[in-house]
């Protein structure tokens, strides 16, 4: 793993990814958004609101998942001391806050025509509202911490890295969370193995859900890219203002 | 509204607010690679 440590190496192999990535998702989004729209059936009870879904459950999965990078990338910059997992867990940040942000609104668009509201206080909808937060207070934490280490106040990215690790905790309780506690959210309709949605809706979700995830790689590529180069600047800077 | 309107809400802000997360990544990216390019220079 260490072998991706040095900065030069990562970039080499970003570079070329970052576009492959974006490419192929945006292909990938563009044909399972068409098939959802024009090609899926309408649902027996939602109507044609159900088309939502192929928007909104990639967005909920990235929300979650892009806190999951983060933790994983705090813990492997907390123990191993990894110099590019800190600068992982700040690039995921950004994405997973704006997919967790579109699954709110989306969610909200569908809930008006099929539940009657736009928003209700139950587990799900109030957990994913608290990760918002997270993001947004990780996002102020680590920049206050990258700041702080660029000024030579003694800040580091650890602070950040232990509230990226403590904020996993609300992962699965948003996942379990239709399960422990009565909800108009419906509960899981995907698990592992085993799915009770029909293939001509399932098919379009798929290729969704990972086109929308390679967007996200893309992304996180391109942010990583941005901090590095950000971090040699400032290194440039301080050796030109001492020279 | 009909149920259309609000598909075309929720497509509207997913592919809107994908795109201008693109957008705002790729611009960051690029100048930050032209600061330090100039940087690289002096």
């Amino acid at each position: 793993m260490h072998g991706f440590a040095n900065p030069t190496r990562f970039l080499s192999i970003a570079r070329p990814l970052t576009p492959a990535f974006m490419v192929s998702g945006l292909i990938m989004v563009a044909i399972a958004l068409f098939l959802g729209v024009f090609n899926a059936p309408a649902d027996r009870l939602m109507g044609e609101t159900v088309r939502i879904l192929y928007i909104h459950v990639p967005a909920a999965w990235l929300g979650m998942a892009g806190w999951t990078s983060i933790a994983i990338a705090s813990l492997v910059e907390l123990v191993w001391r990894h110099p590019l997992a800190g600068i992982a867990a700040r690039a995921s940040a950004v994405p997973g806050a704006f997919f967790c942000a579109l699954c709110l609104a989306t969610g909200s668009i569908w809930a008006r025509p099929t539940w009657g509201t736009w928003w209700v206080w139950d587990g799900r909808l109030t957990s994913m509202l608290v990760l918002f937060f997270l993001y947004l207070g990780y996002i102020a934490l680590a920049d206050a911490s990258q700041k702080d280490a660029a000024a030579g106040r003694g800040g580091t990215s650890r602070v950040a890295a232990i509230f990226g690790l403590v904020g996993a905790v609300n992962v699965p309780i948003i996942n379990r969370s239709v399960v422990w506690w009565n909800s108009l959210h419906q509960p899981a309709s995907i698990s592992i193995g085993k799915s009770a949605i029909d293939p001509a809706f399932l098919w379009p979700l798929g290729m969704a859900v990972i086109g929308f995830s390679l967007i996200f790689g893309a992304i996180v590529l391109m942010r990583m890219r941005t901090l590095l180069a950000d971090i040699r600047i400032e290194a440039r800077m301080r050796r030109l203002a001492a020279a | 509204m009909t149920q259309w309107t609000y598909v075309i809400m929720a497509y509207g802000l997913g592919i809107a607010g994908t795109a201008g997360l693109i957008g705002y990544c790729w611009f960051a990216l690029k100048r930050a690679e032209a600061r330090l390019d100039a940087l690289k220079r002096k």
